[in-house]
């Protein structure tokens, strides 16, 4: 159905959508996308990838980007134009989706820090996966906030190192992509 | 039925079925298997340039100035590099090219091998698509596919890297008969809904105005038709972009000339003053937008474009229609037919009129001169002595590109090439070739300048070993002129290396391609001068000595609006644009 063109211009400020990508997976295909925001200037903050459908040989990327409305619009657009896009849908404009995030955090220390450090792995549920006399490997999955948060408050206690994942999303309800 | 044939003799079969006569290249060690297979061809003609740049420019004005797809065939590395420039002009221009380079074995992919480049790295932000094939069994596909993607929705270049072993490689070959393609899935028709307001609002409006590109020209015949039908219809005035020339033909009573930085005065007072713009297969891009916040501050816009993204990318419009020119148009006939009968010229009168007072600014005059050869007047000569013929015109890029598009007049599409989107210096002579090699008994002339046309000047020994009576018609100021033209606006006249130093003989030059000379710096030989250039049957370079420091007017300098344009009797320019407008392009 015809839709006029919706009002681009009601807002210079930048807004931080998630945008889910399903392509062909074939050589080149993730170059073909990043190359895209670099070329044309539009930013990404994080950005995931994998094959999800073996057989059909697809997968899905999931961009988190900062733009304003005029931009996201045009993001959208340009991904739609490469030739080995499926389908690009924007998951924060179509209403509320789920989204997570894995990071694996090394955390040093002894005594009472190693006692502090375990009580609030377990408040946050994250798992233990490596441990030493004097340090801690934690798996934390949940949204890009709650990772964000463990991480902060594992700051004082002796972090070491932290690597993460980027976000991954998807719709909720019934319907597929 | 499939076939058994190696790889480098599947990429000629498919040439073959694709119904390609012509392709433009030049041989090196990773592409001799097809170099092979085009030997031992009888159907496919090949023409050898002299650079591969050339290559993809004749590739374009072939394609340009026939509407099928240009073919372009390079060897690895340094073919690939060269190449590099012309597929960027094709997809700017969207020109429907495929672009087949040579790549090392497969096993030596990735070792620095020599004449290896990243081709497929390099061109994938400068093609429609690309492909690397790793395998003889995709190459039909493959090259099948690279024609559909180059040729349907928004046109434009792909590259198809095919390794030296997959060619030599023994594989079975069908055509598939592409149609149609998984994912890509242009959109071909308009939203009925959406072309039925568009009507309506066409019938309301007071002050309307069509703004034209290179869409209707690479949709084809029946969009040039149903625009000027439209046209008719209505009654509205019609301007166009550069790429856009001659799909309204300029002798029609509607057109107002072109738009733009160069445009005419009317046509720019048009768009800026309009309460309904109808920009059909044109992208709003800055040569046309001026300033963007003061762009046509009062008019709701209509877009026809087949290419989604080039919707709100520059200008916000109230009414996108996604879809084919020609579809799109048709349809808006069919409408519009369908409620009345009579144009509206009598309900926009005052509109028609206050366009008529425009005109009167003449936008586009010079001031005359018995003595020295003036720009302007050498392309209105050029037109009036060949306007019954079949020509066709090609441009470099620079001051004589714009006043080839103000004083030649187009009254059919396909017959104007010229880079637009990139601005390439060294298109036109190349782009001629092509244009002959498809049109071998119209009159091709590449309107030049002296600095543009040395860029691919080895082409003339192509239009010679082919005989290809080209006509290179050079405006010789002696200056980059467009560039010395800036320098005046912007930097107090300070001809930074803007002088065209040390010019070859141009006229002794053709002589030593085998090609004819003539040279003319007097306003009364003009004409025998260019009589002789027609008639001869050998390609020629003449050498149009002209007034080296004329300023291509009207103009809308950088960061100025539609209405704020330099107008011819402007004496000082140096003093017009403001800090904000320096650092723009
Ligand atoms: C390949 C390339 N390099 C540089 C430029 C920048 N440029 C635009 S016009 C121009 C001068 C062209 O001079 P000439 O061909 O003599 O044309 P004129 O403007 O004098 O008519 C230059 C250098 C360009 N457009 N293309
Ligand atoms: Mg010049």
């Amino acid at each position: 159905m015809f839709k006029p063109s919706w009002d681009l211009e009601r807002s210079q400020s930048v807004e931080r959508h998630t945008l889910t990508v399903l392509v062909d997976n074939e050589p080149g295909v993730l170059a073909r996308v990043v190359g895209l925001f670099s070329a044309r200037g539009f930013n990404i903050d994080s950005l995931t990838v994998s094959e999800t459908e073996h057989d059909r040989h697809r997968s899905r990327i999931t961009i988190v980007t900062v733009a304003t409305p005029k931009v996201l619009a045009q993001i959208k657009l340009q991904l739609e134009r490469l030739v080995p896009v499926h389908r690009v849908h924007d998951l924060t404009a179509e209403g509320e989706s789920l989204e997570r995030e894995l990071a694996l955090i090394k955390v040093a220390g002894k005594g009472e820090n190693r006692v502090e450090t375990l009580r609030l792995a377990e408040a946050f549920r994250a798992n233990v996966v490596d441990a030493s006399i004097d340090s801690f490997v934690f798996e934390i999955t949940g949204r890009p906030s709650k990772v964000e948060q463990f991480i902060s408050l594992m700051q004082p206690l002796g972090l070491v190192e932290v690597v993460r994942t980027g976000l991954t999303a998807i719709s909720r309800g019934k319907e597929g992509m | 039925m499939a076939e058994q044939m190696t790889g480098a003799e599947m990429v000629i079969q498919a040439l073959v079925d694709q119904g390609v006569e012509h392709i433009f290249g030049y041989p090196g060690g990773a592409v001799l298997p097809i170099y092979d297979a085009i030997f031992q061809n009888d159907k496919v003609e090949h023409i050898l340039v002299r650079h591969e740049q050339g290559a993809t420019h004749a590739a374009e004005g072939y394609a340009r100035s026939t509407g099928k797809c240009g073919v372009v065939l390079v060897t690895s590395g340094p073919g690939a590099t060269n190449a590099v420039t012309g597929l960027t002009d094709a997809l700017l221009d969207s020109i429907p090219m495929v672009c087949i380079t040579g790549q090392v074995p497969t096993p030596l992919i990735g070792s620095d091998a020599f004449q290896e480049c990243d081709t497929v790295g390099i061109t994938r932000n400068c093609t429609k698509h690309n492909y690397l094939v790793k395998s003889v069994e995709d190459l039909p596909r493959i090259l099948h596919e690279a024609f559909y993607v180059a040729t349907s929705g928004r046109p434009g270049p792909v590259v198809i890297d095919i390794p030296k072993d997959v060619q030599f490689a023994l594989g079975s070959y069908a055509n598939p008969n592409i149609t149609s393609h998984p994912t890509y899935k242009p959109q071909m028709e308009g939203e009925l809904d959406a072309i039925k307001i568009a009507v309506d609002m066409m019938l309301k409006a007071e002050r309307p105005v069509f703004y034209t590109g290179g869409g209707v020209i690479n949709s084809g015949d029946e969009a040039t038709k149903s625009l000027r039908e439209i046209a008719e219809l209505t009654g509205f005035p019609v301007t166009s972009t550069l790429m856009g020339l001659g799909a309204y033909p300029a002798d029609g009573e509607q057109w107002l000339g072109m738009l733009g930085m160069h445009g005419t005065y009317e046509a720019n007072m048009a768009m800026h003053d309009c309460d309904l713009m109808i920009c059909v297969g044109a992208r709003f891009d800055d040569r046309i937008t001026g300033r963007i916040d003061a762009f046509s501050p009062n008019s709701r816009k209509i877009h026809i474009d087949i290419d989604p993204s080039s919707i709100n990318k520059n200008i916000v419009v109230d009414l996108p229609i996604v879809g084919d020119c020609s579809h799109v148009l048709e349809e808006m006939v069919r409408l519009w037919r369908s409620k009345t009968n009579a144009p509206r010229t009598d309900d926009i009168q005052p509109w028609l009129q206050q366009i008529d007072k425009w005109r009167e600014v003449k936008s586009l005059r010079y001031e005359k001169s018995d003595d020295v050869i003036k720009p302007q007047y050498a392309i209105e000569r050029l037109y009036e002595l060949t306007k019954e013929r079949d020509v066709y015109i090609t441009t470099e890029v620079g001051q004589h590109q714009m006043w080839a598009a103000q004083h030649f007049h187009f009254n059919q599409p396909n017959r104007w090439m010229t880079s637009g989107g990139l601005g390439t210096m060294g298109y036109g002579l190349p782009a001629a070739v092509g244009v002959q090699v498809a049109h071998r008994d119209a009159l091709v002339i590449d309107i030049a300048g002296e600095a543009s046309v040395q860029m691919t000047m080895q082409e003339m020994s192509t239009a010679v070993q082919y005989g290809l009576p080209i006509k290179i018609f050079i405006l010789n100021n002696e200056y980059m002129g467009m560039v010395r033209q800036w320098q005046e606006l912007l930097h107090g006249g300070r001809y930074s290396n803007s002088y065209s130093d040390s010019l070859p003989d141009f006229v002794k030059m053709a002589e030593a391609f085998g090609a004819y000379g003539i040279m003319c710096d007097d306003p009364k030989e003009l004409d025998d001068k260019i009589m002789e250039m027609i008639e001869i049957d050998k390609p020629v370079l003449f050498d149009c000595r002209v007034t080296k420091e004329e300023n291509c007017l009207p103009m809308i300098p950088s960061g100025k609006a539609h209405h704020e344009m330099i107008l011819p009797d402007t004496a000082d320019i140096g003093n017009i644009i403001d800090e904000k407008g320096k650092v723009l392009v």
